[in-house]
């Protein structure tokens, strides 16, 4: 009996066969791209470095130092013409990001309401939340702040016919003045009342749904919260002897002065980004608590619940895991489009930096870049936090 | 006791039937109902009286200029729009040139109404008309220059033109490159999956403004010296390479839904990459984003109007720039009036794709229901 020789010779290998194999095809692939994409980037470069010659631009970021020399009407922080470009960019910044976080809080609340309304058993509220969805949502979000802003703001009457609101606030055309609370020595009590109120809520909402668990008896938290966060503070308030005036706007030549001016910009472009995100988010909400299953309501009825318990302690906890990632979504769409603020000529971020500080300096790549980068930032941030945030939520479901 | 003979059968009470029986079950069911019933009826009293009092009772219905608006309470100014109405239509195009724009829009909607109507047989050759006859044919019709036809500058263009313009052009031409990004990102090739990643999300991350001033400031600046775009091809860019992005994402939907066996069946038939997505993955994932990709332009034609922000008149901009700075027709309810032409000539749109869109929603569920 003789061995069979076995072969053992490997399949052989021709540049064909290599062609057809998947791996060695995903790395010529690969390889174009990047050649390519390296090809584009220095033809990029190559060119740009020459029409910043030839137009004699300056590069670099040493502009971000220099004086700015122009005023910006809305500031958060100091601000003078005399300060730097940087100085500008964060004035820009504070005001975006105002403008954002007041907006997303309204949008919030008005997009639940409306959201939770367009389910209602009254046949009237649901057809008019229907109404207010599909008008505002079907037209451009720089619509609604155009016709805001100079259809209506800008119409107002000047100073001196100003239109007058309960405590001494007044409304016209140059903006809404308030009076400005001035905090007196003694104050520093109602803040650390304040603090001291919000962490003996904690320990009570923690020591009431332990003790909820343990024996199921309901303790008042909502009552006894609000208690602590508003009453601490109003007690300190008293007894360290009222220590606050307020500057009131008062009528000077042509013009109001003093007080705190919210200005018409403002308003326009929160009233525009509120309604617009609320749309949204309206259908959201709606879609959310569609999608909890009808069981849960019926379960939460037969167990004796009243429906606006049963849909503030079943339903909408439930919805909200739904509702979430969408909800990020659209957070994150308000914050974006508050940047049609250069339309109305609100200082925020692109239109201050993108805006003057291009005109200014005509460094167009740094301006920009360094805008679409804050943008990626606060999205990546936002995005981050609310992933967290979501999977938290969804571990608590089950 | 009992009885053989039915119990005649009683009626519901006279309240719980009829109108009178539906009011009371859907608006006055609670005393809370009630409350909110009466403020509703109250709201509508408000808004639509007041709208019915602006827009007619007290409109103007007639004059030559701002002057006929301006008396105490005067309403809508509707002669500014008779006025201004082909302005706002097609911009500054010339008048004796204007029936090209009218032929495009006959020649698209003679395409395209077919292509949307179920039923209707010849959707490959409809669809190959709209995607390569089509374009050609407007692109001669709008510019000019070719076949006898004047040249027209795309400066004067403007109002709705420039939105459907840019609008259309934005999503076909954002087309090949978003599929082309939403396979580059379910790709197992590292390099490409990741560059395709970046891209999305770098876009996805900034507002349009952001990169309508990327094309109109910084693109100049990374061509050539003697490479010159004009305006609108530069706001075309910007807004095809941010529509890209979404449509990606809305493409990639669509590829998630498609089940791995029909990959698998593609493989054991031999296919090659570009056979298995051309021929078997794409054909059934674009049918099923169909309503997002309506949706996406949706999106799309009302962020047209931030062309206006680099200086571009859309519709919205051009309204803008008569209802500001037009010292002819300057009257306290001018700016109203525009803008409400305006909003309903986007709302009439949107709202007739959404209802669109969510009809075919509504078909493409049927057939998952069987």
């Amino acid at each position: 009996m003789t061995d069979l020789p076995i072969s053992v010779e490997k399949p052989r290998r021709s540049i064909v066969d290599m062609i057809y194999d998947p791996a060695t095809r995903g790395l010529i692939f690969q390889v174009l791209l990047v050649v390519a994409l390296f090809a584009l980037g220095y033809e990029i470069v190559t060119n740009t470095i020459a029409n910043l010659k030839k137009q004699n631009i300056a590069s670099g970021f040493d502009f971000l130092g220099r004086t700015a020399g122009f005023d910006i009407g809305q500031r958060l922080i100091d601000y003078a013409p005399t300060d730097s470009y940087l100085r500008a960019f964060w004035v820009g910044l504070c005001n975006t990001l105002l403008v954002a976080a007041i907006g997303i809080v309204f949008a919030t609340v008005i997009g639940f309401i409306v959201g939770i309304a367009r389910l209602s058993q009254n046949w009237l509220i649901s057809r008019l939340a229907l109404v207010f969805v599909e008008v505002v949502r079907n037209m451009p979000p720089l619509l609604t702040l155009f016709l805001f802003y100079f259809a209506f703001l800008k119409t107002l009457p000047g100073p001196k016919q100003s239109i007058q609101l309960p405590f001494s606030s007044v409304l016209n055309v140059r903006g809404l003045s308030l009076p400005m609370p001035i905090w007196q020595p003694g104050s520093w009590l109602i803040p650390v009342a304040l603090a001291i109120g919000i962490i003996a809520s904690i320990v009570v909402g923690r020591w009431a749904s332990a003790r909820r668990i343990a024996t199921g008896q309901q303790f008042p938290v909502l009552w006894t919260t609000l208690g602590l966060i508003i009453g601490l503070p109003l007690l300190a308030f008293l007894a360290a002897g009222l220590p606050v005036t307020f500057d009131y706007p008062v009528l000077k030549g042509f013009n109001y002065q003093g007080g705190l001016v919210i200005l018409p910009e403002f308003m326009a472009l929160l009233i525009g980004l509120t309604i617009y995100t609320a749309s949204f988010i309206a259908e959201i909400v709606r879609s959310g608590i569609q999608g909890v299953s009808k069981g849960q309501k019926e379960a939460a009825a037969a167990l004796g619940f009243r429906p606006g318990l049963a849909m503030r302690l079943v339903v909408l906890p439930q919805a909200m895991r739904i509702v979430i990632p969408p909800l990020t979504n659209q957070y994150l769409n308000l914050t974006k489009n508050s940047s049609l603020a250069i339309a109305i000529g609100y200082p925020d971020l692109v239109s201050v930096f993108a805006g003057t500080v291009l005109n200014n300096t005509n460094q167009a790549i740094e301006c920009i870049v360094i805008t679409m980068g804050v943008y990626l930032v606060i999205s990546l941030v936002t995005s981050f936090f609310m992933n967290w945030f979501n999977t938290r939520m969804a571990l608590v479901e089950r | 006791m009992t009885t053989d003979a039915a119990t005649p059968g009683t009626r519901p009470p006279r309240l719980d039937t009829g109108p009178v029986g539906w009011m009371k079950k859907n608006l006055f069911a609670t005393p809370t109902d009630s409350v909110l019933t009466l403020i509703g009826l109250y709201l509508i009293y408000v808004l639509l009286g007041g709208f019915i009092d602006w827009a007619f009772l007290r409109a103007t219905w007639t004059g030559t200029d701002g002057k006929a608006c301006t008396w105490e309470g005067a309403g809508a100014c509707w002669p500014f729009i008779w006025n201004k109405l082909g302005l706002f239509m097609n911009g500054r195009y010339p008048d004796a040139e204007r029936w090209r724009i009218y032929l495009t829009y006959a020649l698209a909607l003679g395409g395209l109404v077919p292509l949307m109507v179920p039923g209707v047989p010849g959707k490959l050759y409809l669809s190959l008309y709209m995607l390569l006859v089509f374009p050609v044919l407007a692109f001669i019709l709008l510019t000019g220059g070719i076949f006898g036809l004047p040249a027209v500058d795309t400066q004067l263009w403007g109002g709705l033109l420039i939105t459907l313009v840019v609008a259309c052009v934005g999503i076909a031409a954002s087309f090949p490159l978003g599929i082309l990004l939403a396979l580059g990102r379910r790709s197992k090739l590292p390099i490409i999956k990741w560059a395709s990643i970046g891209f999305i999300e770098i876009v996805r991350g900034v507002p349009l403004v952001t990169m309508l001033f990327f094309a109109s400031v910084m693109l100049p600046l990374f061509l050539p010296e003697n490479v010159t775009f004009d305006k609108l091809l530069r706001a075309l860019i910007g807004v095809a390479l941010f529509s890209a992005a979404y449509l990606a994402e809305v493409i990639r939907g669509g590829l998630q839904a498609i089940p791995r066996g029909q990959l698998e069946a593609g493989d054991a038939l031999g296919l090659s990459y570009p056979q298995k997505m051309g021929l078997i993955v794409l054909p059934q994932a674009l049918k099923l984003v169909i309503p997002g990709i309506v949706n996406s332009f949706i999106a799309l034609f009302k962020d047209t109007s931030l062309v206006l922000i680099i200086g571009l008149f859309d519709l919205l901009g051009i309204v803008q720039q008569s209802v500001q700075s037009d010292a002819k027709w300057f009257s306290p309810s001018t700016s109203t009036t525009g803008y409400f032409f305006a909003g309903l000539v986007f709302w009439i749109f949107c709202f007739g794709m959404s209802r669109y869109s969510a009809s075919i929603e509504k078909r493409l569920g049927a057939g998952d229901r069987r």
